[in-house]
């Protein structure tokens, strides 16, 4: 475990992942699922990352895996050289402490816990966090800070989790729908507040999304088909959140 | 500074603060239970024990005939005698004024102006005997108070053939007669047995015993053989008329006492398990329940870096919260009503000294004990969510795997409706769920069926007793066996309706190296006011020979029919005969064996003889009946059966039944709290799909049968279960209560059933009812929405 403590710790690094062959098969009663199905793919540090895809394409299960939420049945997931699919369970919950920030399309915030709380509760885990004050700051929303979920909105709470995400300094932020149940006008303000992220600290973020005009924000696009990855593009010129059509 | 995910703890527990109360005071109740039962026998024991010692309550006993005074010389030379005492002791009949039938009493000589060097005595009020006093005497404290005297009155009672009246100077405790019993009876009677104390000079010039004893008490040296002091002092006393040595654990009101405390332990133990597993299913109910609709949360804590052992040990947290606050209110109540009940105990066995005992062991026992129920109750309830890889326990829980059921599968699916078939899929899928919820309620159920039996049992022990074994209205005993012809003089007394000879023979049963010493009874073949039954209920004909005994006296020597016993007499020539067993019977109280009268008679090669006779007279005459059995001289003894049968009830009353009501009331408030738990429990794990089925369309009532249906089944379900747990119980209780004196009969009405079940329905009932009403508030809107 203090092994893995130093490897993890942050370092600059040309590639967050290196993802060889990955495959998932699910056993579903007498029937195998099978979600992913040889992938690979480089992912660069620093960038945005936009999955696309239909439902049942593989993309949740990939986020899944390389956010250490769930074990791959083949194939390898290298973060900084180390492979994933090698790690024991406290390995992978020290991982996920550690390196990543989670963003769920549906919040998952802690309803009886404040916005600040619900920041706290990841700061107090992890050494060289954020002051929670200065991550609801960073998605401003440091005046909210002692509103309990369901006090706020929908784009608020999922400001509130992107702030949690962040607080912890991680090196990758997953997102899976960040905007999925929102509307266009806090839709925005969210996509905002993670490419400001992304800009300022030089977090990798990954982001699942239907809405295919997300993509333009993106550094590169991957598009998902059958647990597979159909094609990889590349935006060479990236539109901000205020530009994009909804 | 308190952490986030405390926070959290601590409005989640505020939220659900109802629930929480409701176990915490089923814990409390639990581990009150316990330390006050175990406090208090600890107190008891130790009270019991220190008054032993310092009374200095002798180790063995022996009665004997008659011994000059220098034989004790002789005994005080066995090997590890350590103190000997000997006494005259001498029954007596007494005449008080304030009792139409004779009561009866043993007078015990005290050392002239002295306690005596065993059992001492402990003077409650007045004072002790001065040296050579013949008009004074000490009288036990229970005779005293249950006929209400005073210092300074006078008894009168009959010695030795002679009308004599004396002075209560003192009344005394002794260790010796924490209950007083008359000799052959076998419960304590305080009214009409008494224990008095005289001066050894002037007791034994009334019964004819100067220079002599009749009694004789014992203590030991630390590493003394009891057995082989016991055999010596019988080898000793053969020639005086000995009648065999014992020790205390045949000294009769040690023994009552030791079964006392043996009952209190069994109810001790019982009760607070009862509790504590009551406790534990609902923590197991409410946790679950708390994973349940916490799934997700547990899902981002573990994504965002939470260890499992951290989610595991923050909702064990949860249950330390309830746990702590039932422990300190457990504890506190339990120490203080303990103080109480052991005061009351210690008054209602008259102990003179009063010892405390509380010990920190007992309380963090139960402590300990409880939080172990608790985090075992926890631990089923969130390991599973708590092994869930993260992104699965996150995702809206997918739809359940269902089967087609059992009932499908053998085709019977064709009778039954859309909606019981997802009520049997339901039950199917989680079948250990529905199980403990049935086991829930089946506790419930076996609370009733265990607090009622007592009462069924205790009414058909007595109804057995009372109505089809002893059949007379009074028995009677003679100071010593007497000629046939003593009936003759009875029977022409008015109010005589019919009469009966009875033989009472004091003997020591041996089978292998098995031994009792009990009184073998003679009664006629074919008696119609003390029967011999058999197991059903039948009267059991006495055989021309050979003896009949009870269950637990063939228990106790390993006997079976045919077997030859050896019985060596206790009295007169003291033979050593050997009778075959010619009969096993059924009774519920002593060690009795029968035997038919004439042929014991001629075993002991004696003429006629007998001890007692039992009874029938006309209510209308009894007065007057009592008053000339009163003047019959040889007469020690007179009992009344219906006040047997009510000095019977009032203990019973005054023991167990009181622990019934209070039992109940637990089981009412356990039975709704489990069932309505369930209840709530289930809409709100299912509320979401209920609601959808009311957006789909189905009424309120399809609804609730979804709902109800399923719970119906586990009630169904858990009345058998209940039962079959209450016989159980039931069982435990007997055989942990299973002693010499009583063995109480595994009796159930079948209206206690009736009681149970109508109990644990109007509980659902009522559950139902109250969950039918939030039937009415499901949220069919945000049905609609994938999360909440």
């Amino acid at each position: 475990m203090s092994d893995s403590k130093t490897t993890l710790r942050r370092e600059p690094q040309a590639t967050s992942f290196l993802i060889e062959e990955l495959t998932k098969v699910y056993q579903s009663g007498d029937t195998q699922i099978h979600a992913l199905r040889g992938v690979n793919m480089a992912i660069p540090s620093g960038e945005v990352i936009v999955l696309l895809g239909p439902s049942g394409s593989g993309k949740s299960t990939f986020l899944n895996i390389i956010g250490g939420l769930d074990q791959p049945s083949a194939g390898h997931v290298y973060f900084r050289g180390r492979d994933l699919a090698a790690f024991t369970e406290q390995e992978l919950t020290f991982y996920r402490r550690e390196n990543i920030g989670f963003v769920f399309q549906a919040y998952n915030l802690v309803p009886s816990l404040t916005a600040l709380e619900n920041v706290a509760l990841v700061t107090e885990i992890t050494e060289n966090a954020m002051a929670p004050l200065d991550a609801l700051d960073a998605v401003a929303l440091k005046d909210r800070a002692n509103h309990f979920p369901a006090q706020l909105s929908g784009g608020e709470q999922q400001r509130v989790a992107i702030a949690r995400a962040i607080a912890k300094r991680p090196e990758v932020l997953l997102c899976d729908e960040p905007t999925g149940a929102l509307d266009s006008e806090t839709g925005i303000m969210v996509l905002k507040a993670l490419l400001e992220v992304n800009q300022k600290f030089g977090t990798t973020c990954i982001i699942i999304t239907h809405n295919a005009s997300i993509a333009d924000l993106a550094h590169r696009v991957v598009h998902f088909c059958d647990g597979s990855v159909s094609h990889v593009q590349t935006n060479d010129v990236r539109k901000s959140a205020e530009e994009m059509i909804w | 500074m308190i952490g986030a995910l405390n926070q959290k703890l601590i409005r989640d527990i505020w939220k659900i603060k109802g629930q929480m109360t409701a176990i915490i005071l089923v814990m409390a109740a639990g581990i009150a239970v316990y330390v006050i039962m175990f406090g208090v026998l600890d107190s008891l024991r130790l009270t019991q024990q220190t008054y032993y010692e310092r009374y200095r309550f002798a180790d063995v006993f022996a009665s004997l005939k008659r011994a000059p005074e220098a034989v004790k010389q002789r005994i005080q030379e066995i090997p590890g005698v350590s103190v000997s005492q000997s006494r005259v002791r001498f029954g007596v009949t007494l005449q008080m004024p304030d009792m139409l039938e004779p009561a009866t009493g043993m007078v015990l000589s005290l050392p002239d102006g002295k306690q005596p060097l065993l059992n001492r005595l402990y003077l409650r009020t007045g004072r002790m005997l001065y040296a050579n006093e013949e008009d004074a005497i000490l009288v036990d404290e229970s005779f005293f108070i249950a006929h209400r005297l005073a210092l300074g009155d006078k008894v009168t009672m009959v010695v030795y053939g002679h009308r004599r009246s004396f002075n209560i100077v003192g009344v005394v405790l002794s260790p010796e007669y924490v209950y007083s019993i008359a000799p052959g009876a076998l419960m304590p009677d305080n009214k009409r047995f008494g224990i008095f104390w005289m001066g050894r000079r002037a007791l034994a010039a009334a019964v004819n015993m100067k220079g002599a004893f009749n009694d004789l008490s014992l203590s030991l040296e630390r590493n003394a053989n009891t057995e082989r002091v016991k055999e010596q002092l019988d080898l000793l006393l053969k020639p005086y008329g000995g009648l065999l040595a014992f020790d205390r654990r045949e000294q009769i009101s040690n023994f009552f006492l030791e079964n006392e405390l043996k009952q209190l332990e069994a109810m001790g133990l019982m009760a607070p398990v009862i509790f504590l597993s009551v406790a534990a299913f609902l923590i197991y109910v409410v946790m679950s329940r708390q994973v349940t609709t916490q799934r997700e949360q547990i899902g981002m804590l573990k994504a965002v870096g939470y260890s499992d052992r951290e989610i595991i040990f923050h909702y064990l947290k949860m249950v330390l919260v309830i746990t702590g606050c039932g422990a300190v209110i457990g504890l506190a109540l339990g120490a203080w009503m303990g103080v109480g009940m052991t005061k009351m105990y210690a008054e209602f066995f008259r102990f003179p000294i009063l010892k405390y005992s509380f010990s920190f062991q007992v309380m963090i026992f139960a402590v300990l004990l409880c939080t172990l129920a608790a985090i075992a109750g926890t631990l089923m309830a969130i390991r599973s969510a708590a092994r869930l890889p993260p992104a699965e326990a996150m995702r809206v829980q997918s739809p359940a795997e269902f089967k087609q059921t059992l009932f499908e599968r053998l085709g019977l699916h064709r009778h039954l409706s859309f909606l019981s078939r997802i009520v049997f899929r339901q039950l199917e899928r989680r079948p250990w769920r529905a199980l403990f919820s049935a086991l829930g309620m089946a506790m419930a159920m076996a609370i009733l069926v265990f607090s009622f039996f007592m009462e069924d049992s205790m009414s058909y022990l007595m109804d057995v007793q009372y109505e089809l074994i002893q059949r007379e209205d009074v028995n009677l005993s003679f100071v010593e066996a007497v000629p046939y012809r003593a009936l003759e003089e009875i029977k022409v007394i008015p109010g005589v309706l019919r009469i009966e000879p009875l033989r009472s023979l004091a003997v020591n049963l041996k089978f292998k190296h098995y031994q009792k010493r009990t009184a073998i009874i003679g009664l006629t073949a074919k008696p119609e006011l003390f029967r011999v039954i058999r197991e059903d209920l039948q009267r059991f004909e006495l055989p021309p020979a050979g003896l009949v005994m009870n269950e637990k006296l063939a228990q106790i020597l390993q006997v079976k029919k045919g077997d030859m016993v050896t019985v060596e007499v206790l009295e007169e020539k003291r033979q050593t005969l050997h009778i075959p067993v010619s009969g096993i019977i059924k009774e519920f109280i002593g060690l009795g064996v029968y035997m038919e009268i004439s042929r014991l008679n001629s075993l002991l090669d004696s003429q006629e003889k007998i001890t007692g006779a039992s009874l029938m007279t006309d209510n209308n005459n009894s007065m007057l009946l009592y008053q000339k059995i009163k003047e019959i001289p040889k007469v020690v003894g007179l009992n009344i059966t219906s006040v047997l049968r009510r000095i019977f009830e009032e203990l019973m009353a005054e023991n167990l039944l009181k622990m019934v009501s209070t039992n109940m009331l637990f089981a009412c408030f356990i039975s709704f709290g489990v069932i309505y738990n369930t209840a709530r429990i289930t809409l709100s794990e299912r509320g979401r799909e209920l609601a959808s089925l009311r957006v789909l369309g189905l009424t309120r009532r399809e609804v609730a049968y979804l709902l109800f249906g399923e719970l119906g089944v586990i009630t169904l379900f858990s009345l058998p279960l209940g039962i079959w747990i209450g016989q159980g119980l039931v069982q435990g209780m007997v055989s942990s209560m299973d002693s010499e004196l009583f063995r109480i009969p595994v009796y159930l009405e079948k209206s206690t059933y009736g009681y149970a079940v109508a109990i644990v329905l109007v509980s659902t009932l009522v559950s139902f009812y109250l969950v039918w009403y939030q039937l009415d508030r499901l949220d069919l809107v945000s049905a609609q929405k994938g999360v909440e």
